[in-house]
């Protein structure tokens, strides 16, 4: 087995984390506070390339593999998960779709402007009344005259309502066509189960159309965050992304890579917020000795790094599995559902050892630990992880 | 515009200085190697005047072992177009010395220009931009601050900081070397692309000892230790007129300042 990364892979995680750390740091706090999106920020991030890293350089892109992906947002969100956040959903939700599933002509239009940040891309998938159930959703679009006529609305869309967003694919039911493949790991096959969905792109300016900033979150708070709005817009036919019927399969296969780029989230703030404890408890001093140095602090930090450690293996080995064809799908969904869950135990370790301090925000570990939980909610929530893992394991095979 | 640039890779300044057991020199083990902070600054003042001259070369030129690859790569990745190395392995340089190779690696290249950090942060010695420069019969300005290109592409004007403040300006015809102080332009960061393209930009290897030609260091180390620790400092209690007499009493006898 060979675990050294490439010389690229090293300059590339270099590079990352002094522009993460010259650039992101001084402004976090700030951005934070205000619940800011950074247009400024955002747009030095497509000129270092991180827009478009997976992409064919022939549509603009990098053509970086998943690792190097990986390794670029495990970067950033080692300083700020926002910043990450709106990196890993642009790349994974945004472009990913258009990218693998969109027509030669659809590529051709939207990728360039989409790799060097000119524009952002959402994914409409989640609804207010179905997020998990994701073929629940209710979002409708009825072809008329040659064009797709869609209602309803989407909540929670990363990068949504942006100053540069260019527009949305959306996840929207066409029909009653197609058996509905199966998701659910138990329970009948009911009247749902028969819808046909599909995506649309739909341009941001497009009549009928609305989003809106989310406010107030918990998490993410200078990511972009909306609420999508359809009121009879209508988007050309040609605007479907492949075919029709097929929106569900994209959708599944999106989240499987999507979860790469939470892991890597989970992974880089768990390696942050252990790295301001270990500095804190060298630095913090009681009963005349370093924090550090107590034993039940200690060990605390032995299993952060363990677990870290651990937590990156599993993720760069999905990774692996990706970039050499292999099937990820359920080492995705495990260093989904471990590296968030890895950052979890850490930033509760982190803020404990910080102890009133770990409270204030002027501490970065209060914001880690803040921003974690997202991860263990969002691009399929552990649950669904572990149904996903579980499913594999053939466990309800008898029901 | 053909320009070099003399790069050299130093520890990190952050990293933790640690002295060999028997003294012979910096124990390397845990020192996190970067590009010499001003040389970086060459770097950058080197593509943008490559930018200015409208198109041209960037020839990164380091003397060093194995692993100072990792740093040219970096420069590359920044735009610079190929590398020069001079293995240094086995070979005990000092100032002089790296200058007479530096200066015998280059002869054939023709630059225009060279570029060169103000200093690098390891050993502080300031010698070999200027001692390359006496090799290679050029001009030398320390520090450079704000670089331009002369409308005739043959002359570059350099405003160098003097004592208090004040700014010289020169112009200076080329061929010449420039050493770069923490100027005006921040370093770029490697771009993805630039990273993935400096992989294929080849770095030639060159021998130190056959540049050499049996020239040797004028500088020998006789050994290595860190300073000595700071003592304690001294905090007077009392009342103020009491401590301020007592201040001054050792301001003048103890510490002898005033």
């Amino acid at each position: 087995m060979n675990f050294e990364l490439t010389e690229e892979q090293n300059l590339l995680r270099k590079t990352i984390r002094e522009f993460a750390e010259g650039e992101i740091k001084p402004k976090i706090f700030e951005l934070d506070r205000k619940e800011e999106f950074s247009l400024g920020l955002t747009q030095k991030m497509g000129e270092l390339g991180l827009l478009g890293m997976a992409v064919d350089p022939k549509y603009g892109g990098q053509g970086l593999c998943s690792l190097s992906y990986v390794i670029a947002v495990e970067e950033l969100a080692r300083v700020d998960a926002s910043q990450a956040a709106t990196v890993a959903a642009h790349n994974s939700l945004g472009i990913g779709p258009i990218y693998h599933f969109g027509s030669e002509e659809q590529k051709k239009k939207y990728l360039p402007d989409l790799c060097t940040g000119k524009k952002l891309w959402s994914f409409g998938l989640t609804e207010p009344n179905a997020g998990s159930d994701a073929g629940n959703s209710q979002t409708t679009a009825e072809l008329k005259n040659g064009n797709w006529i869609i209602n309803g609305s989407k909540i929670f869309i990363t990068n949504g309502a942006t100053q540069i967003t260019g527009g949305s694919t959306v996840q929207t039911i066409t029909g009653t066509l197609r058996p509905f493949d199966k998701l659910r790991v138990s329970g009948p096959q009911d009247d749902r189960a028969k819808k046909e969905i599909s995506c649309i792109l739909v341009d941001q300016n497009t009549p009928g159309f609305t989003a809106k900033a989310m406010h107030n979150k918990l998490v993410w708070r200078s990511s972009n965050t909306a609420e999508l709005y359809f009121d009879n817009v209508k988007v050309p036919e040609g605007n479907l992304l492949g075919k029709r019927g097929d929106g569900f399969r994209q959708m599944l296969a999106t989240l499987d890579s999507g979860r790469l780029g939470i892991a890597a989230m989970g992974l880089g703030g768990a390696q942050g917020a252990f790295e301001a404890a270990l500095q804190y408890t060298k630095e913090r001093r009681a009963f005349g000795k370093a924090i550090a140095s107590f034993q039940v602090n200690a060990f605390k930090l032995a299993d952060c790094a363990t677990e870290i450690e651990a937590a990156r293996n599993l993720l760069y080995k999905a990774c692996w599995a990706k970039d050499n064809g292999k099937k990820f799908k359920i080492l995705a969904a495990q260093a989904k559902l471990y590296c968030s869950e890895v950052m979890h135990r850490v930033v509760n370790h982190a803020v404990q050892l910080h102890g009133g301090y770990g409270l204030m925000e002027e501490y970065p570990v209060a914001r880690f630990y803040r921003d974690q939980k997202l991860l263990e909610i969002g691009e399929g929530t552990s649950e669904v992880q572990r149904i996903i893992i579980s499913r594999d394991l053939g466990c309800y095979e008898d029901l | 515009m053909k320009i070099g640039v003399l790069l050299k890779q130093t520890p990190d300044t952050e990293t933790k200085i640690k002295i060999k057991p028997d003294g012979s020199g910096i124990d390397e083990s845990d020192i996190k190697w970067v590009i010499n902070p001003y040389d970086e600054y060459g770097v950058e003042e080197a593509l943008r005047l490559k930018d200015a001259a409208g198109g041209g070369e960037v020839v990164v030129v380091t003397a060093g072992s194995k692993r100072a690859v990792d740093s040219m790569r970096q420069a590359l990745a920044m735009g610079a177009d190929r590398g020069i190395r001079i293995d240094t392995e086995g070979v005990s340089l000092d100032s002089y010395t790296t200058a007479v190779i530096l200066s015998k690696a280059i002869q054939s290249e023709n630059f225009e220009v060279l570029f060169a950090g103000k200093q690098a942060v390891d050993d502080d010695c300031v010698q070999v931009a200027q001692m390359t420069a006496t090799a290679l019969d050029w001009p030398c300005i320390w520090p450079a601050e704000h670089i331009e290109l002369g409308a005739d592409k043959k002359s570059v004007v350099v405003t160098r900081p003097v004592a208090g403040g004040i700014k010289e300006i020169m112009e200076m015809t080329l061929p010449g070397i420039l050493c770069c102080d923490k100027g005006e332009h921040e370093p770029r960061y490697a771009s993805l692309p630039g990273i993935m393209k400096a992989k294929s930009k080849p770095i030639a290897e060159l021998k130190a000892a056959d540049l050499l030609a049996g020239e040797t260091p004028k500088v020998t180390w006789s050994g290595f230790r860190l300073p000595p620790e700071r003592k304690a400092g001294k905090i007077l209690k009392g009342e103020p007129e009491a401590v301020c007499a007592e201040l001054v009493k050792l301001l003048r006898e103890e510490a002898k300042v005033i």
